[in-house]
């Protein structure tokens, strides 16, 4: 029998990575801790962030988590669309402008 | 959205027994989380013992004029439990006679106990400091009879304390039914109208927020400053404080945990979310519950689970204010819902 590679389960077991090197995993997770504190940029603007970058990243782990962390704070529906169209926008945008690299090879070799 | 409460609907989780037994087995049978016994012995913090009496709050009955999707008091039009002008006369000499700072009034939509206006009149001579009314706002929109109700809180000061699931239509209407969030934003201009809310005022009015589904509230100086920016912006409306309060997993809310599937995903998030520092201040340590029909409990929660205090003094008939203090509160698994993150209470957070 099969299993799949990823459970959502796993997600809360993501603190024992600190139990086969502490040192580092500690110092991660304070960071970590430290970078979603409210800064310069509130904590609700860092977690639309993360959330869009999830997707980018497409960790289904960070989707599920920061999608409850912006339902947690009060952020809607439309919202948390509107931060992953962000993200692919900016994903296609990467995509896309490349193709100018691509005109500007055929334009030397076939101009 | 629910049009019956889980008693009317012959729903097994309308027995309180039931809930318990739900919230006693599956996980924390098996070890795989910690008991809320387990968890406080942690840290030497049980049992926890009521303090001096500071919060009288009363479930004046179930009726409701709405079907809220979590309501943990599965309230609603069919349920017929009110309490009677006897036992409000035996809460008002309770009230004369004890050190209680606060009267809370809750239900149910409480405005709809018929001698709901009589107590409020009786219980603001007593000279209570802070008199709280915990009001649905569409109750104000609900019929000709209770459009006046703004004006008569005014002359009783008060403190009206109402529940607003999100700045949004969308969001409220989904918990709390259709339409739900126009009538209360008409209800907030109302009330602003003759003074509550505004700045610097001494009607007070707050608001309450709780999370639309399977997860804890935010922030509440955060959740405070949009619900502000937001009701102002879109609606005028002014309010005092926001109080973020979490859902605890009993009643109508633990019948949607189990149906969508999310029970133990939300007991492992209170767990995790555990915090010791919320259970110095839990609510119970300075509240009592009493129920439509003049039972004493350690908190509306336990009431509805039919939880009743332990302690010889049970009844309104027989309190006793000195055999109260010190009680140990009694606790289960719903009880994580107070101390996760900031804690919750009826106050909002309490670490």
């Amino acid at each position: 029998m099969s299993k799949p590679y990823y459970d959502a389960a796993d997600l809360r077991k993501f603190g024992k990575i600190t139990e086969w090197s502490e040192e580092l995993g500690t110092k991660f997770f304070d960071y970590y801790g430290k970078v979603f504190e409210e800064g310069a940029l509130t904590a609700r603007e860092k977690s639309l962030i993360a959330l869009a970058v999830a997707h980018t990243e497409q960790c289904p782990y960070c989707i599920d988590a920061y999608t409850k962390d912006t339902l947690q704070r009060g952020i809607t529906k439309e919202q948390m669309m509107e931060a992953i169209h962000v993200g692919a926008a900016i994903k296609s945008g990467a995509t896309l402008v490349h193709g100018v690299q691509m005109m500007n090879k055929v334009n030397k070799l076939d101009g | 959205m629910a049009t019956k409460s889980l008693k009317k609907l012959g729903n097994d989780l309308a027995q309180s027994n039931k809930q318990i037994e739900i919230l006693s087995n599956g996980i924390f049978k098996s070890g795989e989380l910690p008991t809320f016994k387990d968890k406080i012995s942690e840290t030497s913090q049980f049992p926890i013992k009521a303090k001096k009496l500071e919060i009288l709050q009363i479930n004046v009955g179930y009726m409701c004029n709405q079907v809220c999707d979590h309501c943990h008091v599965d309230a609603g039009p069919d349920r017929k439990e009110i309490m009677t002008r006897d036992t409000m006369r035996q809460c008002l000499e309770v009230i004369k006679n004890s050190g209680a700072h606060t009267l809370d009034l809750t239900g149910g939509a409480p405005e709809m106990n018929p001698d709901f206006r009589w107590f409020v009149e009786e219980a603001s001579k007593v000279g209570i400091t802070d008199f709280i009314v915990r009001s649905n706002l569409t109750i104000i929109r609900a019929n000709k009879k209770y459009y006046d109700l703004p004006e008569f809180f005014k002359k009783h000061n008060v403190h009206v304390v109402s529940s607003m699931p999100h700045w949004t239509r969308g969001k409220t209407d989904k918990q709390r039914g259709d339409g739900v969030f126009d009538k209360s934003i008409k209800a907030l201009q109302e009330l602003n109208a003759v003074g509550y809310g505004m700045p610097g005022s001494d009607l007070k009015l707050d608001l309450v927020y709780n999370p639309s589904g399977a997860f804890l509230p935010g922030d509440q100086a955060a959740m405070e400053k949009d619900f502000k920016k937001a009701l102002m912006e879109d609606f005028g409306i002014e309010f005092h404080n926001l109080f973020a309060i979490t859902n605890l997993p009993i009643a109508r809310f633990l019948d949607y945990l189990i149906a969508s599937e999310n029970y133990e995903d939300y007991m492992y998030s209170l767990v995790e979310a555990y915090n010791p520092a919320a259970v110095e201040n839990v609510m119970c340590t300075n509240t009592l519950s009493i129920s439509w029909d003049g039972y004493l409990f350690d908190c509306d929660f336990n009431q509805m689970l039919e939880l009743p205090v332990n302690s010889k003094s049970r009844h309104i008939s027989d309190f006793n204010e000195e055999l109260l203090e010190g009680r140990n509160i009694v606790i289960s698994q719903h009880c994580y819902g107070c101390t996760a993150g900031a804690g919750s209470s009826c106050q909002g957070v309490v670490a």
